[in-house]
């Protein structure tokens, strides 16, 4: 991949002191702050549905933007820990913490078990791979009868937190899933900036050197894999936990898709992208309902347009206008 | 047993779509290098062509059998023209992105101006009817689509494996530049390719239009299937996309009468496997 | 940090204050529909724009207000999936102030938003969703099914049909739980009524190609083929049933067809096919009347013939309207209960009553496609068999079982 990107964005933004420690650090605070401020101002379930969507695009950008794997069956990793999560809550009636940990854990191990058959190949082999265990995950959440089939699987309790916090309150559930945001997003940017995160971006700039280097280039691409599905995982338990259902559209292929959507429009490869891509396509999704069969049009020539002409992602973009206009 | 050679009967059908399809899609991956994802998109708006002709202009099925291939492959050009050309440069994720992208931009446009429940469109009067094969009854439109579709499908081989154009285009992927000295207009074999790719499509989808309803939605279900079938086959390779084509009908057919809750499922279950132990496809080769 | 700033101020304009006064006999001082549909996809011909025309002509006919409120109408696409139309609800109840959801094809978005209006204490009236234990096991105190249900289409088409000579019986069910629910309700009938059922396909939803599935029905030798399934299923299965020379020998019986449905499948396709509907626009003079009106509005661009969920819808918004009227307030609670209380008998329903459970039990036809030649002028498609009393053609309250409305 040697495209104008958000990584080169990003890393000439570092080297040209446009992002700098102590900016880094306001920002982040700037928008800590916001996090927590937003539910006041904007509806909280639908920041709830872009906080779990802007961890499984961030949680997905790990692979794509920063290891230069296309995962074509990502929706699978979100919709079994959705599903397992809203299993365990409803029908076992596990504690939340307990319930979300869990999901995450059995789309961790998925995401081990097809991470190490798909990386033993690469590019359109490897989104196509992807592809084809995420369909059998779709099988059988269709066959299964605990997912509840086309129906879904739905009713599930959202409990308490720690026992007392009560997350029916939709403001005390927001902090819930801001927290869980948080963290999640923090494993990501530990991840990007740790020097495993170095390896990563050398192999997706240039894997056989890399190799040559002598880094075990499998084990490295494994990991972020298994990272990536993981979060992906902690994504869906918390959305089965804000919605109190999971359905076929959660692990169906159209899910996949838009999450490429998302990164892509956003920014690959930048810390920021995949949020404001979330962002983005969610917002469609929910205020542009009033353009009825116009809104597939919309979102189609946002994708090409995206393709064509800001391949760099709305962050990428915006990096690369400051490098031009330092401020 | 009846019932098992009746289900691979009709899995053979099923299968010489496929091949028509995964022919297209191949001949474009092997030549553009560009994963067409709006390969379906194409084969929905060929059908759609003939209806149109067939309800608002009067043009029956036999005309629209060349008008409309003919007419999205010229769709196909333009996008190639003034669009796609520009990817060729980056790596072919985008080209799967940018096709994904219109994908959704064409059946929009369709699903806006005709609905969703679908339109019919009969079998013309020379092909209706069928015979009793004792197993089962095969409609005669039914045994006409196997009939051309192999056909088409060997002579679109024949003309790129045997022949002095399909040289060139051969050529064309292995080293452009080379060709282009040579002093073969590359770009321009490059746009009409694409075009007879998404006009292979196109043909699919008139062939299609008498059996399925003619809605925006009937490729996508489609596309997905036949991507897997080209990826066992060997990306780019067109034999091995015509032969899995029709194998994997077969399979299909096979699994409706063993377990017919996996029929969708087992074509992704085979290009698994088949990835894992010969990574470049049946029929492909490694690069 | 610019970029900060300015988010908060979107935000800030985009988040309208939400000044609501409980005292109010009329919240926020406008009663709000909301009809929450399937705009573009399988179901967007037979509810979807024409589910919105309907109530947005009810609330016209109504006069455009209630106790001196005006009466607005929204609508949504929930494009068939069940996360966004419970965001969709969500935020219709709390940011939009909408009284009442409406239509939810597709079980899985009903259900999906059923516990949400619950929850609210808001109401909801579906129409094109189908699934039985709506009003059943999981019905809520807040829900009205207006339409129909599986168990009446089952039942209708079930039972008449093995009584006119039909007893041998084999199913192409989708492979979900609406075509099972749907599967299971009809064999039941089929056996009850001394029929016999000799077998089951099941097949992917959205499936193109049913060859295969028709080949094993036709394989069973039953008289009876059953299709479990609904939108361009069913239409493919009718289209490649007579393809493959298996109609006229064995008779099919659409469980869900739509009149746009055999619009669209053209009668030399669907004729002799038997299928159950709680409306057929060419009636009675009444049904005519209103039709033409649906049919001629100018905001109905295809100018289709209204399907029995759009005409429902149309019913369902009167109903609810008088209610309002009647009881002086639009809080759920009156509402739903005068609703209940009151039978409905207009164009749509006759010998209409909501029962406890939410059910509305009204009176049903078995009819019949007709062939070209017996199709005088357009839209001329059914052949009424029989009407189906009320009593008959719906559940009864203790089947239904229905917690809310069983202990008492």
């Amino acid at each position: 991949m040697s495209t104008p990107d958000g990584v080169q964005e990003s890393r000439a933004a570092w080297r040209l002191g446009i992002i700098t420690p102590r900016r880094k650090r306001i920002f982040f605070g700037l928008l800590v702050v916001l996090g927590l401020v937003l539910p006041y101002l904007v509806y909280p379930v639908f920041l709830m549905n872009v906080l779990c969507m802007a961890l499984f695009a961030s949680a997905f950008n790990l692979l794509l933007g920063y290891t230069g794997l296309l995962s074509f069956g990502h929706a699978a990793f979100l919709g079994t820990a959705g599903y397992v999560t809203g299993w365990l809550l409803r029908s076992v009636g596990l504690p939340v913490e307990l319930g979300v940990l869990a999901g995450t854990a059995v789309a961790t191990v998925l995401g081990w078990a097809i991470g190490a058959l798909a990386i033993r190949r690469s590019g359109i082999y490897f989104a196509m791979i992807t592809l084809g265990f995420a369909q059998m995950i779709y099988f059988l959440a269709v066959q299964l009868p605990f997912t509840g089939g086309e129906d879904g699987l739905q009713g599930i309790p959202q409990g308490k937190a720690l026992g007392f916090v009560p997350l029916h309150n939709p403001y005390a559930l927001y902090y819930f899933v801001f927290a869980i945001f948080a963290l999640g997003f923090a494993v990501i940017y530990r991840t990007i900036h740790s020097p495993f995160g170095h390896v990563l971006r050398s192999i997706r700039e240039n894997e056989a050197r890399a190799l040559s280097l002598g880094y075990d280039v499998e084990r490295y691409k494994l990991v972020a894999f298994v990272i990536s599905a993981g979060l992906a995982g902690l994504a869906g338990s918390t959305k089965a936990l804000v919605l109190q259902f999971v359905t076929l559209t959660d692990v169906h292929w159209h899910k996949s898709g838009e999450v490429v959507l998302m990164t892509l429009l956003g920014g690959m490869g930048t810390v920021m992208g995949p949020s404001v891509g979330a962002l983005l396509v969610v917002a469609m999704e929910n205020y542009l309902t009033g353009f009825g069969d116009w809104v597939t049009v919309i979102v189609g020539t946002v994708f090409v347009a995206g393709v064509l002409a800001f391949r760099r992602g709305i962050v990428g973009e915006a990096l690369h206008l400051a490098r031009n206009f330092p401020f | 047993m009846q019932a098992l050679f009746g289900q691979l009967l009709v899995g053979l059908i099923n299968g010489s779509f496929y091949a028509l399809l995964s022919l297209g899609l191949s001949i474009i991956f092997g030549l553009v290098n560009v994963v067409n994802f709006a390969h379906g998109a194409m084969y929905m708006t060929g059908a759609f062509f003939a209806w149109i002709g067939l309800s608002s202009l009067g043009i029956g099925y036999w005309p629209s059998l060349l008008l409309s291939p003919l007419a999205v492959g010229l769709l196909g050009v333009a996008v190639e023209r003034t669009m796609l050309r520009r990817l060729y440069q980056l790596d072919n994720l985008y080209g799967l992105l940018f096709t994904f992208g219109l994908t959704l931009i064409v059946e929009g446009l369709f699903h806006h101006q005709y609905g969703n429940s679908g339109n019919s469109f009969p079998v013309p009067e020379a092909l209706q009817g069928g015979s009793n094969l004792g197993f089962m009854y095969l409609p005669r439109y039914r045994a006409w689509v196997v009939l051309v579709s192999v056909a088409v499908c060997f002579a679109s081989w024949f003309v790129i494996e045997r022949t002095k154009l399909g040289a060139y285009l051969r050529a064309g992927t292995e080293n452009p530049k080379l060709l282009q000295a040579f002093g073969v207009n590359v770009p321009l074999m490059m746009t009409l390719t694409f075009g007879f790719g998404v006009a292979l499509a196109g043909f699919a989808g008139v062939m299609a239009a008498p059996i399925y309803q003619v809605t925006p939605s009937m490729g996508s279900g489609l596309i997905i299937v036949v991507f897997a079938v080209v990826v066992i086959g060997g990306m780019g390779s067109i034999l091995g996309s015509i032969v899995t084509g029709i194998g994997l009908g077969l399979v299909e057919g096979l699994t409706k009468y063993l377990y017919p809750q996996a029929a969708s499922t087992v074509v992704f279950a085979i290009m698994a496997v088949v990835l894992l132990i010969r990574p470049a496809g049946l029929f492909g080769r490694e690069k | 940090m610019k970029r900060v700033a300015s988010s908060l101020m979107m935000a800030a304009l985009l988040s309208l204050p939400a000044a609501g006064r409980a005292a109010d006999k009329i919240s926020d001082g406008v009663v709000k529909i909301g009809v929450l549909t399937d705009m573009t996809g399988f179901y967007s011909d037979l509810s979807g724009p024409g589910s919105v025309l309907a109530v947005k002509m009810a609330v016209h006919d109504f006069g455009g207000k209630v106790l001196g409120k005006p009466i607005e109408v929204i609508s949504a696409d929930h494009q068939n999936k069940a996360d966004i139309a419970s965001t969709i609800a969500r935020k219709w109840f709390d940011e939009d102030k909408v009284d009442v959801i409406m239509d939810l094809p597709n079980s899985g978005t009903a259900f999906a938003v059923m516990p949400v209006a619950a929850e609210k204490k808001k109401l909801t009236i579906l129409s094109t969703a189908a699934t039985t234990s709506i009003t059943g096991d999981k019905c809520t105190a807040y829900n009205i099914h207006y339409t129909y249900n599986n168990w009446m289409l089952a039942n209708g088409t079930g039972r008449e049909v093995v009584k006119s000579g039909g007893n041998t019986w084999f199913f192409i069910t989708a492979d979900y739980v609406f075509g099972k629910s749907l599967e299971e309700d009809t064999a039941n009938v089929v056996k009850a009524a001394g029929g016999k059922v000799l077998g089951y396909a099941r097949h992917p939803q959205n499936s193109s190609d049913f060859s295969s599935y028709l080949l094993q029905a036709q394989a069973s030798g039953a008289k009876v083929i059953g299709m479990a399934n609904a939108g361009g299923d069913t239409i493919n299965t009718i289209k490649q049933a007579k393809e493959f020379g298996i109609t006229p020998k064995q008779t099919l019986a659409g469980l869900l067809v739509f009149i746009s449905d055999i619009h669209s499948l053209g009668l030399e396709t669907a004729k002799g096919m038997y299928l159950t509907t709680s409306f057929y626009w060419d009636y009675d003079d009444q049904t005519r009347a209103w039709s033409k009106k649906f049919q001629n509005h100018p905001d109905n661009a295809k100018k289709a013939m209204p399907t029995m969920t759009q005409a429902g819808l149309y019913s369902a918004t009167m109903h609810y309207l008088q209610a309002i009227k009647a009881v002086g307030t639009d809080q759920a609670e009156p509402v739903i209960a005068r609703m209940k209380a009151v039978p409905v008998n207009d164009f749509f329903a006759r010998h209409g009553v909501i029962g406890p459970d939410g059910l509305h039990r009204h009176d049903a036809f078995l009819v019949q496609v007709k062939s070209p030649a017996e199709s005088k002028y357009p839209w001329d498609y059914y052949k009424i068999i029989k009407k189906i009393p009320a009593a008959e053609a719906f559940p009864s309250v203790a089947a239904q079982g229905c917690p809310l409305a069983v202990k008492k």
